[in-house]
């Protein structure tokens, strides 16, 4: 393989690594703050796609991407609102099922909004034949906004949760929703607002990758699954892990469809998943005593 | 001097930067009873969790009859005739009292799901066995009467013996009792020790974690005093008494 | 004979009695999608058991399925004709593991034996059930959800993407089934109602094996290790073992489904794959009620009954959808009709007593 070749498969395995990777986050965030995977992940991605790509007719490009952020994060919140605030300490495998049965309502309601229509966002710059220069390979210039929206997702999300007070009452609800409630913090609230910043950074994450991978009511399932398998990689509630085991399972798929047949892309996520499954459950980084699996 | 049934060994466990268990030995003689006590926090139900599989010790070394239990799974541990009870009682609360002592008879029958199934001839006859022997167990601890109520419905007390009958199902060699006496007057503690005493003769040897030190004085053989994670003390209990440092744990440093 | 079998001769006595009603009526052709009804619902049994007694979530039942109908479909539309000769296809023939025969053009075909057939579609199954199940079914948690979704996955992108399995369009023109002398697994109206019966009949067989694994030792250890895991292992019970047989014995049932039914259809297709059947499968067993295996049977006979014959329309994924939505969020537990029953019966009181 020359040189530019490995480029190209390494520049396009980190691009679409960081929306891998942006999915875990997600799964991490809303895990963190509640136990519970959040199958419906997948969806919020799609959503950003689709919302804004309806949104486009009658905005600028920049405005309906902020509208389908904000729209998605919204219906992130209702989710919460209206599926799982009320719930009576429901056990882990009730939500769990009821985090899939919303994504498959989820899943036809985009069927039938929107049809089996593949659709995509244009170019941010650009367009589907510009191609810019990097270290010898060509590469649309989306992939620099998708790393670089990537990029940004997690300074902010850094800073937001270390810095900011809200942030810093997220962990709180995490670490120990009892004793942060009894410090004041409304606990609900928090995961409220978990459930709404994992759909935002899902949406945003489906926008800037539409216009390279295209958009479909049924594009959420794969990804959730390499989503999840990113999440397990990286230990699950590891949002640094995600985001590096994010780049190495986007990295490993491009390089593997040199060698295998398209078809079975997706094979490879899941082969990994059952993989780290069997033989290193706490993800690549955790230390294996560093105390038990983290129970979903 | 004949093998200790067991012999723990430089046991330790940490939890990040705690240190609960450190470097434990201790060795328990067959049909001894002996109590392992401390103040809170000493590191009593880690050490129990170490012994019966429930933890991975992070070093250190268990012997059982003999042969190294070290890190096997609980199941295993519990197949080898090491029996315990939990601290908070964790009877099958769906189930009712006499199925929750037969499931303490699963160790010692075979039936598989495939037997189970089809129904075949011994099973029926090992199904049987194993009621039996509840029910006598049930008679043991004088509960019989409480044989179809729901696990979940009795009195704190009841559930103790239903937990300790299950227990016994498994005919152990080694019964590991965590704080049986928590939550128990005075006379129901009595009956306890002599509860303890019945089980000893029947050739089992005896673990337990208590606070209540009338209990552990009154039926000891040799009593374990662990504090922050360490044995500072072993010995016949009339000698644990005296000791300075167990005094000094227990009602600080005025007294020793 | 104990009362637990008591639903079970009335399943079976239903299972006449619809017989009849149709044979009345002049409605036979309804048990064409009854006897389809009946091969879902043995998948169901399997995973009704798996849910409420392991406590384990199977997103990928239709895989299992799908391993069962297109291994059958393809060991039994392959020609080994032309190999006849090669050492291997030889044996077959010779100890009459390969049945030789014409097919529809007239030409030589020579296949596999459907009974061999069957059986490597059920090893096959179990084997992968065990390569998953043995990694995941360890772990505390629900991580087997995950590890099967991705596994029905797996299975709907081979069989969509792999030529030799007919891709898009599937295998068809698989042979009929001798299940017994004189009953043979086939579409046609000449077989409809030997097909019924022998459907509903393996039906009521799982139903039985499961009831006396439910009263047995193994299940007293499955209901133990569901009542509170961390006691069931300090009482010697292997829980990873037991959880793993468990999801082994849920993909031989969904295998054997899936083998059957595609004998009886003559063809499988990579929508039986689909994840939108697999949530089918734990939507039912949501309605029914996990653990609670006649209510599970009840629900999938109505459910997958009324969505064959078209009662759902578009809506037919939505409608599975909402239904495990809707159980998970106002009743978890299944629809209890004995529950729901005194609950109206007190509430009418009250009314009237006001």
């Amino acid at each position: 393989m020359t040189s530019e070749l490995l480029v190209q498969y390494l520049l396009s395995g980190i691009t679409i690594g960081s929306v891998y990777a942006i999915v875990a986050i997600g799964f991490n965030i809303i895990y963190n703050a509640t136990g519970i995977i959040n199958f419906a992940q997948g969806e919020f991605v799609m959503l950003g796609g689709m919302l804004a790509i309806s949104c486009l007719p009658f905005m600028p490009l920049l405005l309906a991407v902020i509208c389908a952020v904000a729209a998605t994060a919204l219906i992130g919140a209702l989710l919460h609102f209206c599926f799982f605030r009320w719930l009576q300490a429901p056990s882990v495998l009730r939500m769990i099922v009821i985090t899939i049965g919303l994504s498959i309502l989820i899943r036809e309601a985009a069927l039938m909004i929107w049809g089996e229509q593949v659709r995509a966002l244009p170019h941010f710059t650009g367009n589907e034949i510009s191609s810019i220069r990097i270290l010898g390979a060509y590469l649309s210039p989306q992939v620099l906004w998708v790393l670089g929206t990537a990029a940004v997702i997690v300074l902010v999300l850094s800073l937001f949760f270390a810095r900011t007070r809200v942030g810093r009452a997220m962990r709180a609800c995490a670490a120990n929703p009892t004793a942060a409630t009894l410090c004041g913090i409304n606990a609900q609230a928090m995961v409220t607002i978990a459930f709404m910043l994992s759909a935002a950074i899902g949406a945003l994450a489906g926008c800037v990758v539409s216009p390279m991978t295209q958009t479909q009511y049924d594009s959420g399932t794969s990804l959730a699954i390499k989503g999840f398998t990113v999440a397990i990689l990286g230990g699950l509630g590891n949002s640094t892990g995600a985001a590096v085991a994010g780049l190495l399972l986007g990295v490993t798929e491009a390089l593997a469809v040199s060698i295998l047949p398209v078809a079975y892309k997706d094979v490879i996520a899941i082969s990994l998943l059952l993989i780290a499954l069997a033989v290193r459950p706490t993800g690549l980084f955790t230390a294996r005593a560093a105390g038990a699996l983290k129970e979903f | 001097m004949t093998t200790p049934l067991l012999q723990v060994r430089q046991l330790n466990r940490r939890f990040g930067g705690l240190h609960a268990v450190k470097d434990i030995c201790f060795d328990v003689q067959r049909q001894h009873i002996k109590a392992v006590i401390g103040p809170n926090g000493a590191g009593k139900t880690t050490l129990f969790n170490l012994i019966a599989g429930a933890l991975p010790a992070d070093g250190g070394e268990v012997i059982f009859g003999g042969r190294s239990i070290s890190n096997w799974p609980a199941h295993r541990v519990a197949g080898a005739g090491l029996a315990r009870t939990f601290q908070n009682v964790k009877l099958f609360g769906n189930m009712n009292v006499l199925e929750n002592v037969m499931v303490g008879g699963h160790v010692r029958s075979r039936a598989g799901m495939l037997a189970g199934m089809f129904r075949a001839p011994h099973t029926r006859r090992e199904e049987a066995r194993i009621r039996a022997r509840a029910g006598e167990l049930l008679d043991l601890l004088d509960i019989a009467g409480l044989a179809d109520r729901p696990a979940g419905a009795l009195a704190f007390g009841q559930q103790r013996a239903v937990e300790i009958a299950r227990a016994l199902a498994l005919e152990p060699q080694l019964l590991l009792l965590d704080e049986p006496a928590a939550g128990l007057n005075r006379h129901e503690t009595g009956r306890l020790g002599d509860l303890i005493r019945k089980i000893r003769a029947l050739n089992i040897t005896i673990l337990l974690v208590e606070h209540d030190m009338s209990l552990v004085m009154d039926i000891s053989d040799e009593i374990v005093v662990l504090s922050f994670g360490e044995k500072i003390a072993e010995g016949r209990p009339a000698e644990i008494q005296r000791h300075p440092e167990v005094i000094r744990v227990y009602l600080g440093d005025d007294h020793a | 004979m104990p009362g637990r079998y008591t639903p079970l001769l009335i399943l079976s006595a239903l299972v006449v009695g619809l017989q009849l009603a149709t044979a009345a009526t002049g409605t036979s052709y309804y048990l064409t999608q009854l006897t389809m009804t009946a091969y879902y619902t043995l998948v169901v049994v399997g995973l009704c058991i798996l849910m409420g007694y392991a406590g384990q979530i199977s997103l990928g039942h239709a895989g299992f399925f799908a391993i069962g109908g297109y291994t059958t479909a393809f060991l039994t539309t392959f020609n080994l004709a032309p190999h006849a000769q090669q050492p291997v296809a030889a044996l077959l023939l010779r100890t009459g593991l390969a049945v030789s025969g014409r097919d529809l053009y007239g030409a030589a075909l020579t296949t596999l034996h459907p009974g061999l057939a069957f059986l490597c579609a059920l090893a096959l199954a179990a084997g992968v059930a065990v390569l998953i199940g043995i990694p995941v079914l360890r772990l505390k948690g629900h991580y087997l959800a995950m590890a099967t979704l991705g596994f029905g996955l797996i299975v709907y992108r081979v069989v969509l993407g792999t030529p030799a399995l007919g891709a898009a369009d599937g295998l068809s023109d698989v042979p009929a089934f001798v299940l017994a002398p004189g009953v043979k697994i086939a579409g046609g109206a000449a077989g409809r109602i030997a097909n019924y019966y022998a459907a509903w009949g393996l039906v009521i067989l799982g139903a039985l094996l499961v009831l006396n694994l439910m009263h047995s030792r193994a299940g007293r250890a499955l209901a133990a290790i569901h009542g509170n895991e961390a006691a069931a292992q300090a009482l010697g019970i292997n829980t990873a073992a037991f959880k793993l047989r468990l999801f082994v014995f849920s993909a031989i049932l969904a295998a054997a489904a899936g083998a059957l039914l595609t004998h009886y259809t003559g063809g499988i297709g990579p929508s039986e794959a689909g994840i939108m059947k697999s949530v089918r499968y734990v939507a039912i067993v949501a309605v029914g009620g996990m653990a609670n295996l006649w209510g599970t049977i009840g629900a999938s006979a109505l459910l997958n009954f009324l969505s064959l014959r078209g009662y759902f329309g578009i809506y037919d994924d939505a409608v599975f959808g909402g239904c495990l939505v809707g159980m998970m969020l106002f009743a978890p537990q299944g629809l209890r009709a004995r529950a729901t029953f005194d609950r109206l019966r007190a509430w009418v009181r009250g009314r009237r007593r006001t």
